[in-house]
């Protein structure tokens, strides 16, 4: 199906299930215990072996000698791979470094040998019995050394431009200019990458944790130099992910490469202390920011710059995303600069470019309001724009930002913030209130879906789209179920297996709309595949009750498909509306902190998000994306960082206690409105993307908060005590 | 190997264990008990909590071998897709869970820290170490915290805990 013209009334709009909150499908598998994750399929296959992975002990160099013969006399030892004795291997397209180093080592703890044993316990023990000796040379770790050695815009990624910012800028008679820090960050998915790989001949299979299935099946197939029609990836639950598993990381490869040296199955989980390294990260950026501005508050010149660093071949974290079309202005500048950095690869974390991008622009924006006297909320209502700023002949599909931080402001009780920072006290609390708007593009990708009706009226659908905790399976059944007229009951949905059709897959906010999409096209082929089969014309053909009817005449769905079944298949396919139209999606982010008036502790007391984000298909696993983003965007805030070693190259704090994350103690009850809206130019469903819109703009909302509170302005993300301790106001 | 007997949600096990194999990789892997996750293997996060005669503990901390007698409840335990436990039917009403990977962990601490404020065992915010404690959403965070959700289900997760902890009382 072609979607190339604005959605007009369909099934979808009956929303007799779409809409409803309804409680997850996998629900009950996953709060018993018996939802199987990748590493916990013993079903699958007998006689499994483990593998263990070992990491580079150092960030750039060579491998110059590994001494196996200990490991390789260890008990229960079965195989050991090294980049020496695996053969030729090819790289994946979604790939920067290789997934398996050797003699090169590209970056810290990147995979340098896997060790297959009888047991986990004989494969870890045997992994330190490996000896390795590196000839280790000068790498570049140093983000800010590199930006203060005068990195511009690179060829391929020019500076966009709109009017003369310059001058404009100058000629500004209110003006910003500041410079923000956000850290290098890690996903932290509570489960670690892991995979099961099974060789049949020259067919592999492998049960794994993956967000992409169908991009990861080809970069497998790649990787292994074979055939993609002889690789299989089966992910049905992924323990989170979060951009960090969009990609074919080294748990499957080396599972696979343990696997045909052992001679049997084997699975493999990367351990915690090895994954902020080995696998990808959020890069940290340095971001200046130029706003100009009239007396009242109107936005002149608007300039974004974001520094970032990656290894040669990855891309820059694109924090100026978002400052292209957030605010209007006639004269803009944004642009990125990249250095090369030994670092494991930069690659996408929720809300690649739009989070870390807002931490820095909602405070910019609030100190701008400042200077300017004016409302937070009010400076970036006048400066709302319906078009896209750089080309006013294309409008947003449907932007409900100023209503977002209208309702907020009201909802929020934001009358009673003082706008002089540091004036409210609660006991031995100062406190202080904040808010940012929220941003992030939605995208849309093709995706397919097979539909299945069989003689008993159950509805199953096959696609390899992924749940990583957004809610794929419910939505799929809701979307579904309304298509073809049946009660949730009735569908069974099967995902995350390469056998299924391509969808688009979990990631950029992208697959919540375009799965669901993909399916109501297969339940539309479907629908006519039913009609046709009992003579009516699918036009008039109405699907309710588990019925299909024209005037008077009726038959059930059972009937309709018979003992063979029917089954219909389609993807859907988007035309350029996105491209003549921006859609985008909108919040307003409003956070209350306290902050311990002598010893800085920072608490958050409150918070609220009003979204806008198309026709909301299942608002309470779509409330459940939005406040898990507001948690992680607390984390962004206040806690998280990976911390570099610039001498050696590493993250250091490379685990979950060194890596923090926000706990229970750290957030409050949340609060999420959406607002009533349909996108028909979005796709079928009218949705559009929620997962990640929660998370952008919390940090700086949360920063914001802070300086209301204390007085004290941090542009130095994580906002931690040794960044502000020493300024804040005498204990009175 | 080592010897090793105790029960598992009641049923008697005897295994013949690496004596490094650890309380959650004896469930996951010898027992393909696999409810119980491995989210990082060091007690940092909580994914692998079970209950050892009545206690919560993180079960990759612990040797299998330290076990012998000892009375396992995982969450398998606690009920099945077909009969929930009431806290697990809690956190599916409130959607106290995205990715599920922890879930099992934070269900099991959920059912674990009210038989805790029951047996009057204070935590860091009890304002009197003497008092019995009260089942607050500040009490209910403090001691959730070791049990850390990146899908950050917090806010559903409290609400789920409190409202079983209400039916209860």
């Amino acid at each position: 199906m072609k979607f190339d013209t604005p959605a007009t009334t369909n099934p979808i709009d009956q929303m007799q299930v779409v809409g409803h909150p309804l409680n997850r499908i996998d629900g009950p598998l996953k709060t018993t215990g018996r939802a199987p994750y990748a590493y916990e399929r013993h079903d699958a296959v007998p006689n499994q072996a483990y593998g263990y992975v070992i990491g580079a002990a150092i960030a750039k160099g060579r491998i110059t000698a590994m001494d196996l013969s200990a490991a390789r006399a260890a008990p229960g030892v079965l195989a050991i791979v090294t980049a020496e004795n695996a053969g030729p291997l090819g790289k994946g397209n979604y790939n920067v470094a290789k997934l398996l180093g050797g003699p090169e080592v590209e970056h810290y703890h990147q995979a340098i040998a896997i060790v297959v044993a009888a047991t986990f316990e004989q494969a870890r023990a045997a992994a330190y019995l490996v000896k390795v000796d590196y000839a280790e040379s000068q790498g570049a770790f140093d983000l800010a050394g590199a930006k203060a050695a005068g990195l511009g815009p690179s060829q391929a990624t020019p500076d966009a431009r709109v009017g003369d910012f310059a001058h404009a800028f100058a000629a500004a008679p209110v003006q910003l200019d500041a410079t923000y820090t956000t850290p290098d960050q890690s996903h932290s998915m509570m489960e670690p990458h892991a995979s099961l790989a099974a060789w049949d001949g020259d067919r592999v299979v492998v049960w794994t944790s993956n967000q992409m299935i169908d991009w990861s099946t080809g970069d497998l197939a790649r990787t292994l130099n074979m055939p993609k029609e002889k690789v299989r990836l089966i992910s049905p639950f992924i323990g989170g992910g979060f951009g960090g598993k969009l990609w074919l990381r080294t748990d499957a490869v080396l599972a696979a490469l343990g696997a045909r040296a052992a001679r049997r199955p084997v699975k493999v989980a990367l351990t915690r202390p090895l994954i902020p390294n080995n696998t990808t990260r959020r890069a940290a950026t340095i971001q200046r920011i130029r706003i100009g501005a009239t007396q009242d508050g109107k936005i002149s010149a608007i300039g974004h710059e974001s520094w970032s660093g990656n290894l040669l071949g990855g891309h820059p974290e694109n924090a100026v995303e978002q400052t292209r079309l957030l605010y209007a202005g006639a004269n803009r500048l944004t642009g990125t600069r990249l250095a090369q950095l030994d670092l494991t690869e930069g690659n996408s974390m929720r809300a690649p470019g739009e989070a870390p991008g807002l931490m820095a622009l909602e405070i910019a924006m609030d100190e701008m309001a400042e200077k300017l006297g004016m409302d937070p909320v009010e400076f970036r209502a006048i400066n709302d724009t319906q078009v896209d700023p750089s080309n006013p002949d294309r409008p947003f599909s449907r932007r409900q930002l100023v209503e977002c931080l209208r309702l907020g402001a009201e909802r929020f009780g934001w009358v009673g913030r003082s706008a002089r920072p540091g004036t409210r006290r609660e006991g031995q609390w100062l406190v202080g209130m904040g808010m940012a708007s929220g941003f992030r593009n939605n995208v849309v990708m093709r995706s397919g879906a097979r539909v299945r009706l069989d003689g008993q009226g159950v509805v199953t659908v096959e696609t390899d789209m992924t749940d990583i905790g957004t809610g794929s399976y419910t939505i799929i059944a809701q979307t579904a179920a309304e298509m073809m007229g049946v009660a949730m009951d009735k569908v069974v949905v099967r995902l995350g297996d390469s056998a299924f059709p391509a969808s688009a897959g979990s990631g950029g906010q992208w697959g919540g709309n375009s799965s669901t999409a993909g399916v109501y096209a297969a339940c539309v082929k479907l629908r006519e595949t039913v009609a046709q089969k009992i003579g009516l014309n699918s036009a008039d053909a109405v699907f309710e009750d588990g019925q299909v009817r024209t005037g008077n005449r009726q038959v059930s769905l059972a009937e309709a498909a018979g003992e063979s079944g029917l089954v219909a298949e389609d993807t859907i396919e988007f035309g350029d509306l996105a491209k003549r139209f921006q859609e985008s999606t909108f919040a307003g982010h409003f956070v209350e902190v306290g902050v311990d008036a002598a010893t800085g502790e920072v608490r958050v007391r409150r918070m609220l998000a009003v979204c806008a984000a198309g026709r909301i298909l299942n608002p309470k696993t779509a409330r459940s994306q939005v406040i898990g983003a507001m948690t992680m965007g607390v984390g962004g805030a206040l806690v998280e960082e990976l911390a570099l070693d610039k001498r050696r190259g590493f993250f250091v704090n490379h685990d979950l206690a060194g890596y923090e994350v926000p706990v229970h103690a750290d957030i409050p009850h949340q609060e999420v409105i959406f607002l009533d809206e349909v996108d028909e130019m979005s796709s079928p469903m009218k949705a559009k993307g929620v997962g990640e819109l929660g998370l952008c703009g919390v940090a700086a909302a949360v920063a914001n908060a802070i300086y209301n509170a204390t007085g004290v302005r941090v542009r130095d993300y994580p906002i931690t005590l040794d960044k502000y301790l020493d300024r804040l106001p005498e204990v009175a | 190997m080592t010897k090793v007997s105790f029960t598992v949600n009641g049923q008697a096990v005897a295994l013949s264990l690496d004596t490094r194999t650890t309380l959650l990789d004896a469930l996951r892997e010898h027992l393909q008990l696999t409810g119980s996750k491995k989210g990082c293997d060091h007690g940092q996060c909580g994914a692998c909590t079970v209950m050892v005669n009545g206690r919560r503990i993180n079960s990759c901390l612990s040797l299998a071998v330290m076990h012998e007698g000892n009375e396992v409840t995982t969450i398998e335990g606690l009920g099945s897709p077909e009969s929930m436990h009431p806290m697990q039917d809690a956190f599916v009403r409130h959607d106290g869970y995205q990715c599920g990977y922890c879930t099992p962990g934070q269900i099991c601490s959920s059912v674990a820290i009210l038989e805790e404020i029951k047996a009057g065992i204070p935590s860091h915010v009890s304002a009197d170490l003497n008092a019995q404690p009260r089942v607050t959403p500040e009490e209910i965070r403090e001691r959730m915290s070791g049990n850390i959700c990146r899908c950050g289900a917090y806010s559903n997760i409290v609400d789920a805990i409190t409202e079983v902890a209400g039916r209860q009382a």
